[in-house]
């Protein structure tokens, strides 16, 4: 049932019928169906970019009327030299990381464990994967306020002590939440890799006096390893865009403890309303989107290939 | 036998995991003062004290513009991408891979680089605040996971059958409506779930771009927590109420999640 990102190369040669040189119709017919979503995609995606790449070289605060004029670069200077925005960066790469790592682990070791028959197996997959899809607003919430809460929060209430948890270990707080929320995702794509392996392999393995920890980590692991990849690929693009639980955990904080990228470009709009500096910001992490997408998509087209010598 | 220690293993890691939200769920139905006991209280009568006071505060009206949000931005996103999606697979345009690529790009360019143009464009439109916003947008947001999965079940409709159709000589548009979309529906269902799951639980651009008439379920949770005084109990029903459409709807359908939330890649 379960066979990994299966593609094909496409069903049928592209135009059997018309020969080599497909007709300036046929060509037309084909396209046809891709344009709608292909235009929209441009318009509400990449437009709004090329406006933002205008908007990085004017020096606009919006609380100054009339301030409007072109300054070229400076706001690059502006925002490179900023420790904000470095701090950012890194808090950004902090909290991605971690939460990815963490979680991917954790969703291995659950995911195995669910690989096993044993009685309720259904039930327990159930309520590992809810934390997923508890809105991330109200986990978030909940992990502040029901959770962490130096007063009445659920980790003091049954370990006792006055710990006020998310001012002292502001990145482990935000971190716990996430991995929280995103352990059942890693773990529901890694079983779907676990089910699909061979279990004609793994007889093989046993046949040859291996053991069970050998059978794991040189039969399975390597067996697992584009589910692990497309998990954590998966992942970093949803972490690396997190909001929600910085804006309501710690707004960034205490100073900017835990304040990433997402959060500080929205503090910079809407709290400094300096446009012209969000702007600049914006194309620096577009640009370094762009040098993490280009591995990214080096990963996704190494699963590609793979897909199409199956 | 190794089977207990096992099992035990397991259903201790999904009773962990489930334990908030089942806190959740508990603190929702406690008095405020109960809610805000320290240590935690376990045994109390169940009210619904909570759940009134959500609705008093008029919760009904963000729940309609997250539905609204979601459902037609989820109808526009499969009106546009399972076109596309064949486009991409059974009858290719010459690049096809590059247009795949180019969708998935646009799926990691950080949402927050594109949102002052955003906000300026709409607001010169009068459109801030305003429900249709927010579909449009989401459906932006969706588009490339659809058109990934669309594309994936797509692939999956055996050549024969659509060759069968054409010897019959079935036209485009027959053999779409008898053969591919009931091969293709279940996975349709799963695409629609997956945008519907992630229109409703979207905030960064519902924070921005609505307050009061346009809010979304994510917005009314926010408004939540200014007031003053004890809160926690309220809070939980609230926050149960709005994740129960999404958590009901993905435990009902575990299979189609995977298969989305790995846009197509895993079966």
């Amino acid at each position: 049932m379960s066979s990994a990102t299966l593609e094909k190369v496409p069903a049928r040669p592209a135009s059997r019928r018309v020969g080599r040189a497909p007709s300036r119709r046929d060509r037309w017919s084909r396209r046809a169906p891709l344009l709608p979503a292909l235009i929209f995609a441009i318009i509400v995606t990449q437009v709004p970019f090329l406006v933002t790449l205008y908007l990085s070289t004017l020096s606009w605060n919006a609380l100054r009327p009339g301030s409007r004029e072109f300054t070229g670069l400076s706001n690059y200077g502006t925002v490179l030299s900023d420790g904000r925005l470095r701090a950012a960066l890194l808090n950004t790469v902090v909290l991605t990381a971690s939460s990815v790592i963490v979680s991917v682990l954790l969703g291995l070791g659950l995911a195995i464990l669910l690989d096993r028959k044993f009685p309720g197996r259904g039930i327990v997959r159930t309520l590992l994967i809810t934390p997923f899809l508890v809105m991330p607003m109200a986990a978030a919430l909940l992990w502040k306020h029901a959770i962490y809460n130096p007063a009445y929060g659920l980790i003091n209430g049954v370990l006792g002590g006055d710990t006020d948890w998310v001012s002292q270990y502001p990145m482990v707080a935000v971190v716990a939440t996430l991995v929280w929320q995103w352990t059942p995702f890693m773990m529901l794509i890694i079983l779907a890799g676990l089910q699909s392996q061979s279990l004609e392999t793994l007889e093989a393995a046993k046949v040859d006096g291996a053991t069970a920890w050998q059978t794991f980590l040189h039969v399975t692991l390597p067996y697992l390893r584009p589910y692990l990849e497309l998990s954590a690929l998966l992942g970093s693009i949803y972490l690396v865009q997190t909001f929600d639980a910085v804006f309501t955990i710690t707004q960034g904080g205490p100073g900017t403890a835990t304040t990433n990228l997402p959060y500080e470009i929205y503090l910079t709009t809407f709290r400094k309303f300096e446009y012209g500096e969000a702007a600049a910001a914006g194309v620096v992490v577009v640009i370094g989107t762009i040098v993490v997408a280009t591995f990214a998509l080096r990963v996704i087209s190494g699963l590609f290939r793979m897909e199409v010598q199956r | 036998m190794r089977r207990l220690p096992w099992t035990i293993l397991a259903w201790a890691c999904g009773l962990v995991f489930f334990f908030p939200v089942l806190w959740m769920v508990l603190t929702g139905f406690k008095r405020e003062a109960d809610a805000a006991s320290n240590p935690p209280t376990w045994v109390f009568a169940p009210t619904l004290d909570g759940y009134r006071q959500v609705f008093d505060r008029d919760l009904t009206p963000y729940l309609l513009n997250s539905l609204m949000a979601s459902l037609f931005s989820t109808l526009l996103v499969l009106v546009l991408a399972t076109p596309a999606a064949y486009a991409l697979s059974l009858r290719p345009v010459a690049k096809w891979q590059d247009a795949l690529f180019f969708f998935i790009s646009t799926k990691m360019l950080p949402a927050v680089a594109a949102l002052l143009p955003i906000y300026l464009v709409v607001k010169e439109l009068g459109m801030l605040d305003n429900v249709w916003t927010m579909v449009i947008l989401y459906s932006a947001m969706n588009l490339p996971l659809a058109i990934w999965m669309m594309r994936s079940f797509l692939l999956e409709v055996p050549t024969s059958v659509l060759e069968a159709a054409e010897m019959d000589g079935a036209g485009l548009l027959v053999s779409i409506r008898r053969v591919l979309l009931p091969i293709v529906s279940p996975g349709l269902a799963a695409t629609a779930l997956i945008c519907f799951i992630f229109s409703w639980n979207e905030f960064f651009f519902a924070v921005n771009l609505t307050a009061t008439r346009a809010g979304t379920a994510p917005i009314f949770l926010v408004g939540f927590i200014s007031s003053e005084g004890l809160f926690l109990a309220r809070l939980c029903a609230a926050a149960t109420l709005v994740s129960l459409p999404v958590v009901l709807a993905g435990w009902l359908a575990q299979k189609q999640l995977v298969r989305g939330l790995s846009m197509g890649a895993v079966k």
